[in-house]
């Protein structure tokens, strides 16, 4: 048998279904893993020594006909898990101990699955290298320099580098799909609705959405059809009807009319990514779908739009950091100097700067000019995939304008580092499903990430058209294992 | 448009997030160079156009108004930084 933490999800349930493998043995590989890959700095909290003890009392009396049965995952530091600690990747944070579970962590929960550890990201999801976090930033298993990417960097290098045969991440402005992108791994932002957002700490409510990441696409299907589901404590919350997406996956999209958005193509743009991007249209041809130029002509507002919309929500949605309820608090002389000096020692520099713009753009006078104006740039921005969806299935395109970037390159210059989420953010601000799978190398054998983007509700198909090129791919991540002595 | 250091100033009041000189020097640069990438939708008319507040459209959900849970005292007050008891105690407000 092979090395179990090279084995994937897939295959480890059937491992344990057929008693293979006992769920003992696949928690202790992983954590013996982490325990040689502190280095990466995936992990804010490690939650090993219980894991076991969950994993022998699943062995005593298996499950099998759960869906995951007795796997052991660690998940983003972003999920309020009950009485583990909850970071958000903020000192603000740093002793919280949440007395409730998530709606997604207690449907895996209730899948069989046991929590291996807590996973860093940037602080309150704001970032695109995982390097605002508290906790230090994490390093790309790929290479030692490279940024993992981010908001959910902790959850993409533990996947890649096979700390935990899959996790779950959150994605407002990319934060599953750029990191998928940067690590050689596969991460899916799911239709805003389908998902619950109770019990993860909010960063910008119209726009977050949870998503699983994995080594592949079939297992990214099965953890989707474990997480999605309709939440009466989510009022956004939407009640459809969900596919079991592992069961009903494909790879024939034959007929399958997939749509490649010129707005895409960027000035500036490396060579290497407009290659990457043409050989994804040639497998998709390959696989007997239809390719068809279309336009989504306000692609190049998205970002503006977004650094209005995110910032104003993340400014009303961190209001209730003031150090009275919960999280750190700093002396002060009165409650007001409290305050301030809580929220200025408790969060970090790029969440106070995204405080500091949302507040301004919500404040008297400029309401208006700014918050309004961005609301109507987004529904034109919907509205140009509406349009698109009138006449093809799914879009195709570049994850990222690059591959990972390296440790420090873009920390001075805030606005070059939200220029990486440029193809993924008007996913969000649309409310659709978009997966990253990785479709190649560049010339340094970094990853790059292909996009594949759905109508609403639609993963099915974007899981399908995806699975469907993973095949002709056939890509293989180059890791070394350089961190392990 | 630029921000300067007495907008700063308003802007950390309303935030509630202290901001020293040196601190407000580099927050206007920054905030200066993000507010003049945003400034690019100002390229577009949008007159006539629906502000978008919510990607699906659907209509809230109603349900009755019953407790589902109870005896939340303790959970409530089991993160506060200090606490008395029932209480959540702040710096003192009333002289």
């Amino acid at each position: 048998m092979t090395d179990i933490t090279k084995q994937s999800l897939s295959e480890l349930v059937k491992n344990i279904k057929n008693k293979k493998l006992s769920s003992k043995e696949v928690t202790k590989a992983y954590i013996d893993r982490s325990e040689k890959s502190k280095e990466l700095n995936t992990y804010i909290t490690e939650n090993y020594s219980s894991a076991l003890e969950m994993a022998e009392k699943f062995d005593q009396k298996p499950n099998l006909d759960l869906k995951l049965p007795g796997i052991p995952m660690a998940v983003k530091d972003l999920f309020c898990t009950n009485n583990i600690r909850t970071t958000a990747g903020s000192k603000i944070l740093n002793n919280f101990i949440p007395t409730y579970e998530s709606t997604v962590t207690q449907n895996i929960w209730n899948e069989g699955a046991i929590l291996l550890g807590k996973l860093n990201c940037d602080e309150f999801a704001m970032g695109s290298s995982n390097e605002t976090s508290f906790f230090g930033n994490v390093q790309n298993p790929i290479d030692k320099n490279l940024v993992p990417g981010g908001s959910s960097g902790g959850s993409a290098a533990a996947v890649a580098g096979q700390l935990t045969p899959i996790t779950i991440g959150t994605d407002t402005g990319g934060s599953i799909r750029q990191p998928a992108s940067f690590t050689g791994t596969v991460g899916l932002k799911p239709t805003y609705g389908s998902c619950s957002r109770y019990g993860i700490v909010a960063f910008a409510s119209s726009l977050d959405q949870a998503g699983p990441m994995a080594q592949s696409v079939r297992d990214c299907a099965l953890l989707q059809e474990v997480i999605s589901s309709y939440d009466p404590k989510d009022s956004t919350s939407i009640d459809f009807k969900r596919n079991e997406y592992s069961k009903e996956l494909t790879n024939n999209i034959k007929g399958k009319k997939i749509g490649i958005p010129k707005e895409y193509r960027i000035d500036g743009m490396p060579k290497e990514i407009e290659d990457l991007w043409q050989k994804g249209i040639q497998y998709v041809k390959d696989c007997g779908a239809e390719i068809v130029d279309i336009s989504l002509p306000h692609t190049s507002y998205a970002l503006p739009a977004y650094y209005i919309v995110a910032p104003a929500e993340a400014s009303s949605n961190l209001a209730r950091y003031d150090g009275v309820k919960y999280g750190f608090r700093a002396k002060g002389e009165n409650l007001i100097d409290m305050y301030e000096k809580t929220r200025s020692e408790g969060f970090g520099t790029e969440v106070q700067r995204r405080i500091m713009i949302g507040t301004y753009v919500l404040s008297s006078g400029y309401y208006d000019a700014y918050y309004l104006k961005a609301q109507k740039v987004r529904k034109l921005i919907k509205n140009d995939f509406d349009e698109a969806y009138k006449k093809v299935d799914a879009i195709l395109t570049p994850s990222t304008p690059s591959s990972a970037f390296k440790i420090g390159e873009k920390t001075d210059d805030p606005v070059s580092m939200y220029l990486n989420d440029i193809f993924t953010v008007p996913v969000n601000l649309a409310g659709l499903p978009g997966i990253s799978i990785p479709a190649g190398h560049d010339t340094n054998g970094y990853p790059l990430g292909l996009q594949i983007i759905g109508k609403a509700f639609d993963e099915q198909n974007v899981l399908n058209i995806a699975y469907a090129i993973e095949e002709k791919i056939n890509f293989k991540n180059k890791i070394t294992d350089w961190w392990i002595k | 448009m630029s921000i300067d250091l007495k907008t700063i100033k308003h802007i950390s009041k309303l935030s509630r997030i202290s901001v020293d000189e040196e601190k407000a020097d580099k927050l206007a640069g920054d905030l200066n160079s993000i507010f003049n990438f945003i400034e690019k939708l100002n390229q577009l008319k949008t007159d006539n156009i629906e502000p978008l507040t919510s990607v699906v459209e659907t209509t809230l959900k109603l349900r009755t108004d019953e407790v589902k849970s109870k005896d939340l005292r303790e959970q409530v007050i089991k993160n506060s930084p200090q606490d008395n008891e029932d209480y959540f105690v702040v710096p003192k407000v009333i002289e």
